[in-house]
């Protein structure tokens, strides 16, 4: 268990220095938004219909920018190998590296979610903790999957491109129930068609969460 | 004791390893010599359980198979990369390593490893700012961090300047001294022989010799290796 | 699949083909009743829906070839889990130009994003990206490895997709096997026309495994030249 926080600690500190990862992230999301901005600039009436998707699209974008760092460090020095011969589950590392995407990539929401409410000019504060909560599982869903197809990734020629080949066709059903999660947060008057998209979400995250946990040793091993 | 029999490793077309049969007693000190791509970096990762072999079995006693994670705890692996975090600094990175491998990882602890491979006064400095000599430096600090029973070297006197040479000769002395075991692929002739109890050669993939160190001179030794790697 | 059965039992299934697909073909163009609001447009269907029942088969036994390889770690596994995306992806092409063509006199669009037609296409996503990852490791045993990997991931998502875009409005008409809405005097036309795309199916499997094989079989004399 603090192998896990080890791991996720150490990312974090890595990037609070270089900031590589968090600001391309961030970079990209906004320029995501900004051109959504244009895209849409005729439809004032119902942008905040066209929202939800446009936010989830700037989170899926950076968030796979994340994801391809993710290893980058780890592979630099080999420092991987050293990871996979600490004697612990080698779940661990996913669990660890998992919980460092899943935070820079919340970090990165909330500020392209902040330019976005200004972009938009939108007013949300009564629905912020549904939000947050939508924003919290469809991350985790998308880090579960994400870290390991990370890791397969990392080791290929193709290594950027592969990844958004093989992450995007998978992550969809989060996605899309993610877009309509806050859909129904911001347009709809009747939170209990929430229940729908949340299962979903959940019931992703969980499965690809331990599918990926026990896959993910099988994956580094050559 | 490890036992190692018809092992093989195949990359598609290519085998690196086949049918090499191989025992290592405890406290066996072997230098594994061999042309490059003889397959002995490849022999080094499948004993450290990061790559599987194709075919063949791999015993660590007491385990009866592959490398577990509780076998892992007892083999300190030093590879061709550092496995150092470039942007930590050196006793961040050694103190990351020492939470994961369940060692003590108090500064003081750490620091005292750190003086052990000369680097003591560094402790600050990122590894990016380090020389090659010095990371290797670091790096022997990091894979032995556990106190290993078994160690696997793979050319661990990359870089390291003569005095660095001598201190890790002095610290294989002592790892033989305190009877641990060890395999090292070396391509310097001459200290594969000096550090050994065991000679081993490997060629296109399988043992082509496997002596012990009393049956010849050094000269003799030479002769034989230049003949067999030719 | 031993290798002395292997040319024998094709050319058994090759038969069969060579018999069976002129009777399906004259079963679902002219033997079958014309439909009364579609007229002949609605034979269409006799290729649609056996093309989307082998393609769904496929992708399935991709699924258990890719677990069992995974357990196993045998190569066996690996080609009958390639040679089964492969056809998947044949077939729900298939599935995927007959729809439309269906669809634009039918519906007047080519495309629409219903449910059904959504997952189609998502599925044919997930198996094209399970066949670039093969292209991107030369190592076999690493490839098969992921790409058994990422086949587990593919085919646990697919109920996920489809439940996630359940609530959208479906035009598309709902399969009439499990309503019974299909006439009786269409079955026989359909069920000629299932047999014979399975068959097809196993007949083309039969042929990529072997095809597999012989590389497999390649690699290992290639290797054994090497050694000697």
């Amino acid at each position: 268990m603090y192998k896990i926080w080890a791991i996720f600690r150490k990312d974090l500190i890595i990037e609070f220095r270089t900031k590589d990862s968090l600001t391309s992230m961030l970079f990209f999301g906004i320029v995501v938004l900004v051109i959504f901005n244009f895209a849409l600039g005729s439809l004032h009436e119902t942008i905040r219909s066209a929202v939800p998707g446009v936010l989830w699209v700037a989170f899926t974008f950076s968030g796979t920018l994340g994801l391809n760092r993710l290893f980058a460090a780890e592979k630099e020095n080999g420092c991987l190998q050293g990871l996979l011969m600490i004697p612990a589950d080698r779940g661990a590392i996913y669990l660890g590296k998992m919980l460092a995407s899943f935070i820079f990539m919340l970090i990165a929401e909330a500020v392209i979610f902040i330019i976005g409410l200004v972009l938009f000019n939108l007013t949300v504060w009564a629905e912020i903790p549904y939000l947050l909560l939508v924003f919290v599982i469809g991350t985790l869903g998308f880090s579960a999957v994400g870290t390991l197809l990370s890791a397969i990734a990392v080791n290929t020629r193709l290594r950027e491109v592969l990844l958004p080949l093989m992450l995007f066709p998978v992550i969809l059903p989060i996605l899309i129930s993610a877009v309509e999660a806050t859909d129904i947060i911001l347009n709809a008057a009747d939170y209990r068609a929430l229940k729908l998209p949340l299962t979903i979400m959940t019931a992703f995250t969980i499965l690809f969460g331990t599918i990926s946990c026990l896959l993910f040793e099988r994956v580094l091993e050559e | 004791m490890i036992e190692v029999r018809n092992l093989a490793k195949h990359f598609g077309r290519f085998s690196a390893l086949r049918n090499l049969n191989l025992t290592v007693s405890d406290g066996d000190f072997i230098s594994l010599f061999g042309k490059n791509g003889a397959g002995k970096t490849t022999l080094l990762r499948i004993l450290a359980g990061l790559s599987r072999p194709s075919s063949g079995e791999l015993y660590i006693k007491p385990s009866r198979q592959a490398p577990s994670r509780f076998i892992r705890g007892r083999i300190g692996y030093l590879s061709h990369d550092t496995s150092l975090y470039m942007d930590l600094t050196a006793l961040e990175n050694l103190r990351f390593y020492a939470r994961l491998m369940d060692v003590p990882a108090n500064a003081p602890a750490l620091s005292e490893r750190m003086k052990q491979v000369g680097l003591s006064g560094r402790e600050r400095d990122p590894v990016r700012s380090f020389s090659r000599g010095m990371q290797q430096r670091l790096a022997i600090a990091r894979a032995f961090l556990h106190d290993p029973d078994i160690l696997l070297l793979d050319e661990p006197f990359t870089g390291l300047d003569s005095s660095g040479g001598d201190f890790f000769k002095d610290y294989l002395a002592s790892a033989r001294a305190g009877g641990k075991t060890c395999i090292m692929a070396i391509h310097d002739f001459r200290l594969g022989y000096e550090i050994a109890d065991r000679l081993v050669v490997i060629n296109g993939g399988t043992i082509a010799l496997d002596i012990p160190k009393s049956s010849l001179n050094y000269e003799q030794f030479h002769e034989k290796l230049k003949h067999l790697l030719a | 699949m031993s290798e002395k059965s292997q040319p024998r039992m094709d050319i058994v299934l090759g038969l069969i083909l060579f018999v069976g697909m002129p009777v399906a073909l004259y079963m679902a163009l002219i033997g079958a009743p014309t439909e009364k609001t579609m007229g002949d447009l609605q034979r269409i269907f006799y290729f649609h829906v056996p093309a989307a029942i082998t393609g769904l088969t496929a992708f399935a036994l991709n699924f258990v070839a890719s677990l069992m390889y995974l357990l196993r770690k045998n190569r066996w596994w690996d080609s009958l889990a390639l040679g089964s995306a492969e056809l998947g992806i044949l077939f729900f092409g298939m599935v995927l130009i007959t729809g439309p063509i269906w669809a634009k006199p039918v519906w007047l669009v080519w495309w629409t994003w219903s449910p059904r037609l959504t997952a189609s296409f998502i599925l044919c996503l997930l198996y094209a990206a399970y066949l670039l990852i093969r292209k991107s490791f030369e190592d076999p045993d690493r490839k098969a490895v992921i790409a058994a990997v990422f086949g587990v991931i593919a085919f646990i998502d697919a109920p996920l997709v489809w439940f996630s875009i359940r609530w959208w409005r479906d035009i598309h008409p709902s399969p009439m096997l499990e309503t019974g809405g299909l006439a009786p005097s269409m079955r026989p036309a359909l069920g000629i026309c299932v047999a014979a795309f399975l068959i097809l199916f196993l007949y083309l499997l039969r042929r990529r495994f072997y095809l597999e094989t012989m590389r497999n079989k390649v690699e290992w004399m290639m290797r054994r030249i090497d050694e000697v």
